[in-house]
């Protein structure tokens, strides 16, 4: 399908730009309290939250309009099955590869071939950039579970691209 | 008697408009975010265009590989390719060519509908706010890759409050390759 590119470049646009403005808007200066890497890794957990704070609202969005004629579902791990097939097809075209869980709120996504991954070089060159592009997918999961009435911490992972695992923390409320 | 296509046309796939959706919300949470940024909407416009100009210089190879398309002679069948099989093929709408300058550098692009605003209403502050301003970036980006230096702006837009939404498209010059020397 066609507007899927579209919705690739956006997205890059949104990594790079994100990052760009944070390089631009930078005021560092070299004091005694701080440390350029402190410094960076603030910089970067910021563009990070700004990602994944636009993909949570789209997160919103999306899981209203996805589960409008969809009944009622049974329990969590329901809710967690969604996730990984209609949810993940529809965003990104292929179901999660597994789901596990310790039934005691943490769930492990695993996608082995994640959409917005595949365009990098699958090498390790690039590994430590990949967390960039998959702030906004954590985002996207948090805030459809939101709606779904749970609170949840999402983190990401990737040893080998482009496979990568979300984890989802149930928060209990 | 008038005829109706053999076959019914069905309507826009469910799969199609979900992913569109997709795009039209992840574009929504974009400007929000660079409203937030950007202390005043002109700033917000001129980033948005610079975003469609780099989304606009790939999706054209995106574009040229899927469609097979090939050369147009002049701009009138530019503009026939842009709204029938690109808006067509990205955002599920074909846009109707009008306004056409005598000199033939100039035409409109009417959108009925346009889908990046299918959510969205601008509140009162950011009335000089270009929301769809993506689009304009798009065009020049996708054409400055095919040697066609263009301008594209908003001249209406149904967000605020005309009838349409309208791209003028204005033709600028051709870029000529420039070889490096002794290069043919």
């Amino acid at each position: 399908m066609a507007d899927e590119a579209l919705f690739l470049l956006l997205h890059n646009e949104m990594v790079s730009g994100v990052y760009k403005s944070a390089e631009q808007g930078e005021v560092y200066v070299p004091g005694f309290l701080f440390h350029k890497e402190h410094h960076d890794l603030q910089e970067n957990g910021r563009c990070i939250t700004k990602l994944e704070n636009m993909g949570f609202r789209v997160g919103q969005g999306l899981i209203e309009r996805f589960t409008k004629d969809t009944a009622r579902f049974k329990d969590e791990l329901d809710i967690m099955k969604f996730i990984c097939k209609d949810f993940w097809t529809t965003v990104f075209k292929k179901q999660i590869d597994n789901l596990r869980t310790n039934h005691q709120g943490i769930y492990v996504l695993q996608d082995n071939k994640f959409r917005l991954l595949t365009q990098m070089s699958a090498g390790k060159q690039y590994l430590e950039h990949a967390s960039k592009y998959l702030a906004f997918t954590c985002g996207l999961i948090r805030g459809g579970l939101s709606n779904l009435g749970i609170k949840s911490i999402v983190t990401a992972e990737v040893s080998s691209m482009p496979a990568c695992k979300f984890q989802v923390m149930i928060q209990k409320l | 008697m008038q005829l109706g296509p053999a076959h019914p046309i069905p309507a826009l796939c469910p799969d199609l408009q979900k992913s569109s959706e997709l795009f039209t919300l992840t574009y929504g949470a974009l400007v929000t975010q660079l409203c937030k940024d950007y202390e005043n909407d002109e700033d917000v416009n001129k980033q948005l265009d610079k975003m469609g100009y780099n989304i606009g210089v790939r999706l054209i190879e995106d574009f040229l590989a899927r469609s097979n398309v090939g050369r147009c002679h002049d701009f009138r069948e530019t503009a026939d390719v842009i709204a029938k099989v690109a808006f067509k093929m990205y955002l599920g709408i074909t846009p109707s060519i009008t306004n056409w300058s005598p000199a033939g550098d100039e035409f409109s692009l009417i959108l009925e509908n346009n889908p990046l605003v299918d959510f969205v209403e601008l509140p009162d502050n950011h009335s000089s706010l270009i929301y769809s301003n993506l689009l304009c970036g798009v065009l020049r980006g996708a054409l400055e890759m095919v040697q066609m230096a263009v301008e594209a702006k908003f001249v209406q837009d149904t967000l605020k409050g005309d009838g349409v939404t309208e791209i003028r498209m204005r033709f600028i010059r051709r870029i000529e390759d420039n070889l490096p020397a002794g290069e043919e």
